[in-house]
């Protein structure tokens, strides 16, 4: 199903938007491995303002998004050793900081993280694993972008935080099938490379 | 042990979980049962991904002139934040001994009749979690549920009228069910039980008793 919606005309888009995020996790390695600041500052400049109409668009007011989205690039910052490019992308990773900073910032539940996989990310995670991963992100992106209005906008109130657990009704047609696979993938090896 | 998982987390409450909307009690649920289970974890990095995507989608809103300035200064305040160990010996996988203290032994067991044990653990009064000890082939009381109840298993196993489920499985009851959960005869059973509503007794303890009880 990804594949059919990755076709056609979203061709050129998919192709952008690959390379694009590739380029955000050689930014994310290089603020890791060398602190370097003409890094994040790039990569602030594409995601904090992503980030502060993400924390907008969930009821944050301008001046609380503001101060929100720069504890949110701070943290990628003092995180980065920990991003694993083999089992999310760099837009993932970040939504999951700018959610958990959400959630702190408008007093909602406290949501505990499962158990980390011992050894974290590979030292040298293999260019085709990161390359695949991207490529599974970009088709999900256009899959979804295809979806019907309705759908789209229910899922999109599910995660600005609008909706309540009961009201996410279990809703088929997310075509994660290619993505989890993947990410299977991903965790079986760092289980293997733990042994 | 990840692949004999049979009983999951439902699509539902991995979403919610992923989107950063569920209780405190049911965030415990899925984190614990992550903690255990490769093929929900892969879903809810899956779900997460969605959440990726549509934050590279939202649009954008400018920041302040002075922002990145001050990002770093942020930073240099800020800690760089160490990997978790995982302790794979323990009963408890890490979100649960951060709300319990430690690994089973500093489990704080309050009896509450016929054997059973429970320890309420602290979370947000929107839902409640607690750890159950049933004695090895011991039952509990039939017993239905006002809203959405959860239970995994952590230790030990149980069977009811549904299944059996071991170490990892999750047993998702709702109003329609009224079941008896009995341990098997080999080993303790210890549990994490998550419900959005008190629980319903028909045969265990007096529904007077419950508010005290907190179960
Ligand atoms: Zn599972």
């Amino acid at each position: 199903m990804c594949k059919d919606a990755s076709e056609g005309k979203h061709l050129d888009r998919k192709q952008d938007g690959a390379r694009a995020e590739n380029d955000w996790s050689g930014h994310l390695a290089r603020i890791a491995e060398a602190q370097d600041r003409a890094a994040f500052a790039e990569l602030f400049a594409h995601f904090a303002p992503r980030v502060k109409s993400f924390l907008m668009r969930s009821g944050a007011t301008p001046t609380l998004a503001e101060d929100c989205a720069q504890e949110v690039m701070a943290t990628v910052w003092n995180k980065s050793h920990l991003y694993d490019p083999t089992r999310a992308t760099v837009s993932t990773w970040i939504f999951t900081i700018a959610r958990n900073r959400r959630i702190d910032a408008l007093r909602k539940d406290r949501r505990p993280e499962p158990e980390d996989l011992p050894w974290g990310p590979e030292p040298e995670p293999a260019a085709a694993d990161v390359m695949a991963m991207q490529q599974e992100t970009e088709m999900l992106r256009v899959a979804i972008r295809a979806l019907p209005d309705a759908q789209r906008e229910l899922i999109e109130q599910a995660y600005f935080g609008d909706l309540s657990h009961r009201e996410i009704a279990a809703r088929t047609g997310l075509p994660l099938g290619t993505i989890k696979s993947r990410i299977r993938l991903a965790l079986d090896r760092l289980r293997h490379a733990m042994k | 042990m990840t692949e004999l998982i049979k009983h999951h987390l439902t699509d539902t409450l991995l979403t919610a979980y992923a989107a950063g909307s569920l209780p405190e009690a049911f965030n415990l649920m899925v984190a614990t049962h992550l903690s255990l289970c490769d093929s929900c974890r892969a879903q809810a990095e899956a779900l997460e991904a969605v959440g990726g995507c549509l934050l590279a989608e939202c649009g954008t809103e400018a920041m302040a002139a002075d922002a990145l300035e001050a990002t770093f200064a942020r930073i240099s305040t800020g800690t760089a934040v160490p990997a978790r160990r995982r302790d794979s010996c323990s009963v408890l996988p890490q979100p649960l001994r951060d709300y319990v203290g430690g690994d089973v032994s500093t489990i704080r067991w309050k009896p509450v009749g016929m054997g059973v044990r429970q320890a309420i653990l602290p979370t947000s009064s929107a839902a409640s979690a607690r750890l159950l000890f049933i004695p090895a082939g011991a039952a509990v009381p039939d017993h239905g549920h006002r809203g959405i109840e959860l239970t995994m298993v952590l230790q030990g196993a149980f069977s009811d009228e549904v299944d059996r489920f071991a170490r990892g499985d999750v047993e998702v009851a709702d109003e329609e069910l009224e079941h008896m959960p009995v341990a098997d005869p080999g080993e303790d059973c210890i549990c994490l039980a998550v419900t959005d509503a008190p629980l319903r007794f028909n045969s265990w303890i007096p529904r007077l008793v419950q508010p005290f009880l907190r179960i």
